[in-house]
């Protein structure tokens, strides 16, 4: 028997590479460069390998194109919509290394019991968790291989990548450490949950169709007889993982604790990152794999959508925790965004046109959420940032650029005209009702309306009211978190005012759609 | 030249320039500098405007966003220039009467002057865009500067009213949005050039429910019966200045897009819907009168008569007869005239007494003679005294409806006997009878105010006795705007009198 050696395309996939070996490298930095040198080693070696990949994932496409076939045999599809996702999740990568970067969002000694000597001690001591740069390296990784996995099994390797080092990292908030703890728990358990779940559809569809590929399952719907349950209720558990990760009605539950306990520098790529890579992978898993079943599994995702849009903006209001509030309203952008999963049309022309809104609408959302987390590390009490609502009351009256700004990203969440959200939302719904979900749209429209109330009393909060005499302080953003705020601001202008050369890029990236 | 664009170019580069200033003062001078600017260049351009031209005029138009089909591209009609010309009078006038309203030391007075000429950009734009989206895009955008203007700067329920204003606004204008999205997918042209989506919609049901869509939104931002709720709260609690700018703007866009979006895309559900629509304009006529009539708190009292007076408006939109569209639009800018001198006047008394409610009023006519008459001369006005604006507005509508409505219109001109309750009664209340104490040191108006509220009085007379210059340029334009929705007026019961002797 002659051992062939499987064909791999390095340079494709150069970008992934990179990044998981610059994670590589941070671990070899943990374990031999002395304390003194590491976070210096640390923040240029993660920006460089993120800028180097994402250099070469626009070199890649200027000098060859966009790929027609998967690579890596097969296993991994890097194609227009992947390579797009990449390109957006790099950059709100590079943006939350910089916040990551800035002081005080980490533990000093993660042992330490909270409110004990030992804590006192370690801080007095100049501690600090260095690794949270691979870790969050090893993160992104995983999100650029969880949407560019075209076999089920790399799909769920990549599903672990991205998330075991989030687990850890989402335990190591400086300040309600309890909380932060809990957080932890709480999202790994109800993650190892859905891995388990998302695992168990794995199985079952190979009992469907013989093979975890998903082009190979694509074409087993047309051929494979009389083992249907096998396939609806592997369909149904791959769903319930996927829609775990974007944080969709019912499952939905994590995302507010998670978001309310983590760093807000993690946050802020959680929100962001994952949801870019998840959305890419349940696009691909239901379009690319199961599209043949769309008739089985568009009611539900049409309920799916309806219940996600709803819970999000209705519990969303009666929210007092700022970081709980923007977790509510991710939940009901997720909504937002399946009504483009569930928008299926006939046409090739028609399915691009949906899957390109969905890219804009991820690069306008990510941006405006990273920027708004980055507001919410500046607002600090003596004991941390100012989460409670009521503590942002006047803050338009002290600091008016950033509450200016503040309120700038809430009203793109809204999606008020002339700034992303709203391009962003119209791109959806348009792709929508061109592919007769009407009805959908509707209750989009009611959500946009009832999540604008929560938007607006923020907004309410920091311009019409007076503020308290013990309000908090606005630190002076360190460059980076300044630098961050600026790029999402701008971002989300210039996405709203002059779109076209991100939708031309988006819809030159979805035009061939998903290779199969 | 680039006119439309020079307009909104102009207040925009204002509103930027106006937080440079270091001085409240100098902001004050430069802001009703630029609205001066804005408006000699609107007048200017009215100048140029050529009635028996092409129905659009000044256009430009850029792509903006290609993909989408969306374009920068505006253009007037005869409607939609004395509208941009109402809005480039009003500004000034009213960044001149709002000249101490932002102080108190609390907010920023350079925000609230950049606020209004960002505000009168997107006036402009919303009037004169002729891409169904790029219209959208202001009539949503023109509500966050009102939101701040109302929100930071107006009475003790300011946040309650600004986020009621928001959002009802908000929710018509995302019906629309639905609309809008299915009007461009119907029509399947791949652009939202309004010219290009006329007469697209053929299918009747499909008409109904767009027309749905635009009509609430527009019902809501006019506002008709029942949709009028915010509006008293909203007009109540502004400040004087942007109370005019409210009430006497940014509601015409409601009947303004009924006149052009709802007539003009949607010709047959228009005709279905206009029994259901007459019905709610009849019920805002008389209801918004009697409301107004209970009413204690004058800024409260105008905003119902308002309701009152856009029951009319949306009547005559809808009633379809030559006279009584422009008898509507006619009505739209005297509106604003005789509305907004009440509400600058209501504000110059508010800011004198420190109260907006009526019954700490009283005798003011003997304290303050030239005040007290401005408000007569304004009131009466809002009652439609003939030789003021009003009237001829109004009687053109009355006119135009009885061709067609007989009944609803006997019933709204019962409105016209109960607008002289609520003005008269108003007048007598505060402006006769005993001077209260308070009163008795009451100032008059001062020079500032006095040129403030000199040009709408006499805009007021001028359009009351000499209406022709509007009604030149307006009628050409209801005319073609009629005939896209294929109505002609009814023939005359009588025989004209010429037909007699033939």
């Amino acid at each position: 028997m002659i051992f062939q050696a499987p064909n791999i395309e390095y340079g494709l996939l150069a970008p992934i590479l990179i990044v998981f070996g610059a994670a590589v490298a941070g671990v070899l930095v943990e374990a031999f460069a002395p304390r003194y040198l590491r976070s210096a080693i640390h923040l240029p070696l993660a920006l460089v390998s993120l800028l180097g990949a994402f250099a070469l994932t626009i070199w890649q496409v200027a000098a060859n194109g966009i790929p027609t076939k998967a690579a890596a045999e097969g296993a991994l599809a890097v194609d227009g919509p992947a390579l797009f996702i990449w390109g957006t999740i790099l950059v709100l990568a590079i943006v939350s290394v910089l916040l990551i970067n800035d002081e005080g969002h980490f533990v000093a000694s993660a042992v330490a019991v909270p409110g004990t000597a030992e804590e006192e001690q370690s801080l007095q001591d100049g501690a600090a968790h260095t690794e949270v740069f691979p870790l969050a390296l090893f993160a992104v990784g995983g999100m650029m291989l969880f949407p560019v996995a075209n076999d089920l099994l790399v799909a769920f390797v990549a599903l672990e990548v991205m998330s075991l080092p989030l687990y850890l990292l989402c335990g190591l908030a400086r300040r309600r450490r309890l909380l932060s703890q809990e957080a932890a728990v709480k999202y790994f358990l109800l993650g190892a949950f859905s891995s388990a779940f998302f695992l168990y559809g794995v199985a079952l569809v190979y009992g469907f169709a013989g093979s975890v590929d998903l082009a190979a399952i694509s074409r087993a719907l047309g051929e494979v007889d009389g083992r249907d349950p096998l396939l609806f209720l592997g369909m149904a558990l791959l769903g319930v993982g996927l829609l775990f990760k974007i944080g969709a009605a019912p499952f939905q539950a994590w995302k507010p604790d998670v978001y309310q306990g983590s760093p807000t520098p993690i946050t802020a790529l959680m929100a962001s990152g994952t949801l870019v890579a998840a959305f890419g992978a349940l696009l691909r898993v239901f379009w690319v794999g199961l599209g043949g079943m769309d008739w089985s599994w568009r009611p539900v995702m049409w309920a799916v959508a309806i219940l996600t849009m709803l819970v999000g903006a209705v519990l969303a209001v009666t929210q007092t925790d700022i970081k709980r509030m923007l977790a509510y309203s991710s939940i009901a952008h997720a909504g937002f965004l399946l009504i483009g999963v569930v928008a299926t049309g006939g046409t090739q022309a028609e399915n691009a046109a949906v899957v390109s809104a969905i890219l804009f609408y991820l690069v306008a959302y990510g941006f405006s959420t990273v920027g708004a987390f980055a507001v919410v590390t500046m607002v600090r009490d003596p004991g941390g940032e100012a989460w409670h609502l009521s503590r942002w009351a006047g803050l338009g009256k002290r600091s008016p650029l950033l509450a200016g700004v503040f309120a700038f990203f809430l009203l793109a969440f809204a999606g008020i005209p002339l700034t992303s959200g709203f391009l962003g939302k119209y791109a959806v719904f348009s792709a929508a009702v061109a592919n007769d979900a009407v009805p959908l749209v509707i209750v989009g429209v009611i959500a946009s309306a009832m999540a604008a109330f929560f938007y607006v009393r923020v907004i309410v909060l920091m311009f019409f009211s007076d503020p308290a005499a013990d309000a908090p302080a606005v630190v002076l953003p360190s460059v980076g978190t300044a630098a961050v705020v600026a790029t999402a601001a701008l971002a989300t202008v210039v996405l709203g005012v002059y779109p076209e050369p991100v939708l031309d890029l988006a819809h030159s990236a979805a035009k061939s759609l998903f290779v199969r | 030249m680039h006119w439309l664009s020079t307009l909104m170019g102009v207040s925009v580069l204002g509103a930027l320039g106006v937080p440079l200033f270091r001085n409240d003062k100098l902001a004050k001078q430069f802001t009703l500098v630029i609205s001066l600017v804005v408006l000699a260049l609107a007048l200017a351009m009215a100048r140029e405007f050529d009635p028996n031209g092409d129905r659009f005029q000044f256009t430009e138009t850029y792509a903006w966003i290609p993909s989408f089909g969306i374009h920068f591209s505006v253009g007037v009609d005869g409607i939609a220039l004395v509208l941009i010309l109402l809005s480039a009078v009003l500004v000034p006038v009213v960044v001149l009467a709002s000249w101490n309203e932002a102080e108190g030391g609390k907010r920023s007075v350079r925000t609230y002057f950049s606020l209004i000429l960002l505000l009168e950009a997107m006036m402009i734009g919303v009037f004169a865009a002729t891409d169904v989206f790029l219209f959208y895009v202001f009539f949503e955008a023109m509500l966050i500067p009102m939101y701040f203007m109302i929100g930071s700067y107006g009475g003790a329920q300011r946040s309650y009213a600004a986020v009621k204003f928001l959002l009802y606004s908000l929710f018509g204008g995302l019906l629309m949005l639905v609309a809008v999205i299915a009007l461009y997918v119907i029509a399947g042209k791949n652009t939202f050039l309004f010219g290009d989506l006329v007469g697209t919609v053929q299918d009747a049901t499909t008409q109904k429910w767009l027309f749905l869509g635009f009509f609430i939104a527009f019902a809501i931002k006019a506002p008709l019966w029942p949709f009028h709720t915010w509006l008293p709260d909203a007009a109540a609690q502004a400040p004087a200045g942007s109370a005019v700018l409210l009430v006497g703007v940014l509601d015409k866009v409601g009947t303004f897009g009924m006149l052009r979006y709802c007539l003009e895309l949607f010709p047959d559900a228009s005709k279905y819907f206009t029994p259901l629509v007459i019905t709610l304009c009849v019920i805002g006529v008389v209801y918004g009168a009697i409301v107004a009539i209970g009413q204690t708190d004058m800024k409260r009292l105008i905003a119902y008569t308002s309701v009152s007076h856009f029951g009319f408006i949306a009547l005559g939109v809808f009633a379809m007869t030559s006279n009584a569209s422009a008898g509507a639009t006619l009505y739209m800018v005297n509106h604003g005239f005789s509305t907004g001198a009440l509400f600058l006047i209501a504000g110059f008394l508010i800011s004198r007494r420190g109260s907006q409610f009526i019954a700490d009023y009283g005798g003011v006519q003997k304290v303050a003679p030239v005040l007290a008459g401005t408000f007569l001369i304004a009131g009466l006005s809002s009652l439609s005294l003939p030789g003021l604006s009003p009237f001829v507005s109004e009687f053109m509508v009355l006119l135009g409806s009885y061709e067609r409505f007989l009944w609803p219109t006997v019933i709204a001109t019962t409105g016209v006997i109960l607008a002289a309750i609520y003005i008269l009664w108003m007048y007598q209340r505060m402006m006769n009878g005993p001077t209260a104490e308070p009163v008795k040191r009451m100032p008059d108006l001062n020079a500032r105010e006095k040129w403030a509220i000199a040009p709408l009085i006499l805009l007021l007379v001028v359009f009351g006795f000499y209406p022709k210059p509007l009604l030149d340029v307006i009628n050409p334009a209801v005319k073609s705007t009629l005939a896209s929705v294929s109505v002609t007026d009814p023939a005359p019961a009588v025989p004209v009198a010429a037909e007699e002797g033939q």
